[in-house]
């Protein structure tokens, strides 16, 4: 019972990348030509009500599920990494059309070319892991 | 209901539940983030005992490989019973911008000039979805996180490393766009 929370979280996870268009090729040329509100606004939306959840999980100071206290890690303060590291993210992200989540909505969704594209995130972060202490971070 | 819920749903619709799904993993004590996964499944086929870096306790992720799962079967949920009859309502200006580069319109979700087999299992498409793909989990990686744990989890958090990792991927995703999705698809 403890794993069925996440498989169904996935599973509505998934219906929503999908049934939102954002596991749309298309729908990330769109964006990355600025020829339609859909992808901003479901990102503005998504960062606004999620800001608006984070302000009040901290001030109301919420507990989890297990009775925890609920704490948000800071990222580690730099800019190499994000920077450089988030832009080669994004050309991968409008070559392919995917981000990491629906690249395997495409798969379940019968994408089955996706699968390449999984096989190349997987040795793309091989070689991070292989190559990490040599990059700036 | 299930009528609704199968035609393509608004922004809001979409970014609401987005949240909604960020909140959740929070409540259950996790955070909302994809692109860990890709780590977790190095480590599981055996990558911790060369490299350093996937050298940890893979079960401490299960959670998050069981969502992963989980959004696979979604995927296939959207594309059965809850799949829309309608066609994609792209940009006029984008169908015309795709045509330029040889990327025909097909009312579906993906390309079939991309994802289509022929394409996708010649040699320069295999490349291409490769390429694509390893850029995305470098990328990934590197920066710490993807659309999932920056662009939402992050900025959710009013995060500045967040903020730098998103302008990056547009950054990114301008540069492939503009400059490379022609050279690409025009060869």
């Amino acid at each position: 019972m403890k794993s069925l929370k996440f498989i169904v979280t996935g599973i509505l996870f998934g219906i929503i990348m999908a049934k939102s268009e954002a596991i749309s090729w298309y729908r990330i040329q769109e964006m990355f030509r600025f020829q339609s509100f859909h992808m901003f606004g479901i990102i503005g939306t998504a960062v606004i009500l999620g800001t608006l959840a984070v302000y009040l999980i901290k001030k109301l100071k919420i507990r989890d599920y297990h009775g925890n206290p609920i704490v948000f890690q800071d990222k580690d303060k730099s800019w190499p990494r994000y920077l450089i590291g988030g832009l080669i993210f994004g050309l991968g992200w409008a070559l392919t059309g995917a981000c990491p989540g629906p690249m395997f909505v495409n798969i379940g969704y019968g994408y089955w070319a996706m699968i390449i594209v999984v096989l190349g995130s997987l040795a793309g972060t091989y070689i991070y892991g292989l190559i990490k202490d040599r990059l700036p971070h | 209901m299930l009528e609704l819920i199968k035609q393509p749903w608004p922004w809001y619709t979409s970014g609401a539940m987005i949240a909604f799904t960020m909140v959740l993993l929070i409540y259950f004590g996790k955070s909302f983030g994809v692109s860990s996964n890709l780590r977790t499944l190095c480590t599981i086929a055996g990558a911790g005992a060369k490299v350093k870096f996937f050298d940890f306790d893979w079960k401490t992720q299960k959670w998050n490989l069981l969502f992963l799962m989980g959004s696979v079967f979604g995927g296939l949920l959207a594309s059965t019973i809850l799949k829309s009859d309608q066609p994609l309502q792209l940009s006029e200006a984008t169908v015309q911008d795709l045509r330029s580069l040889g990327i025909t319109f097909d009312g579906e979700l993906n390309p079939s000039d991309i994802f289509g087999p022929d394409f996708a299992l010649s040699v320069k498409g295999f490349m291409i979805l490769l390429i694509g793909g390893l850029f995305v989990g470098f990328g990934a990686r590197y920066a710490g996180g993807c659309t999932s744990g920056h662009a939402i989890s992050g900025l959710s958090n009013l995060q500045l490393p967040s903020l730098l990792a998103v302008i990056g991927f547009f950054a990114g995703g301008l540069l492939m766009t503009y400059l490379l999705l022609p050279l690409i698809f025009k060869i």
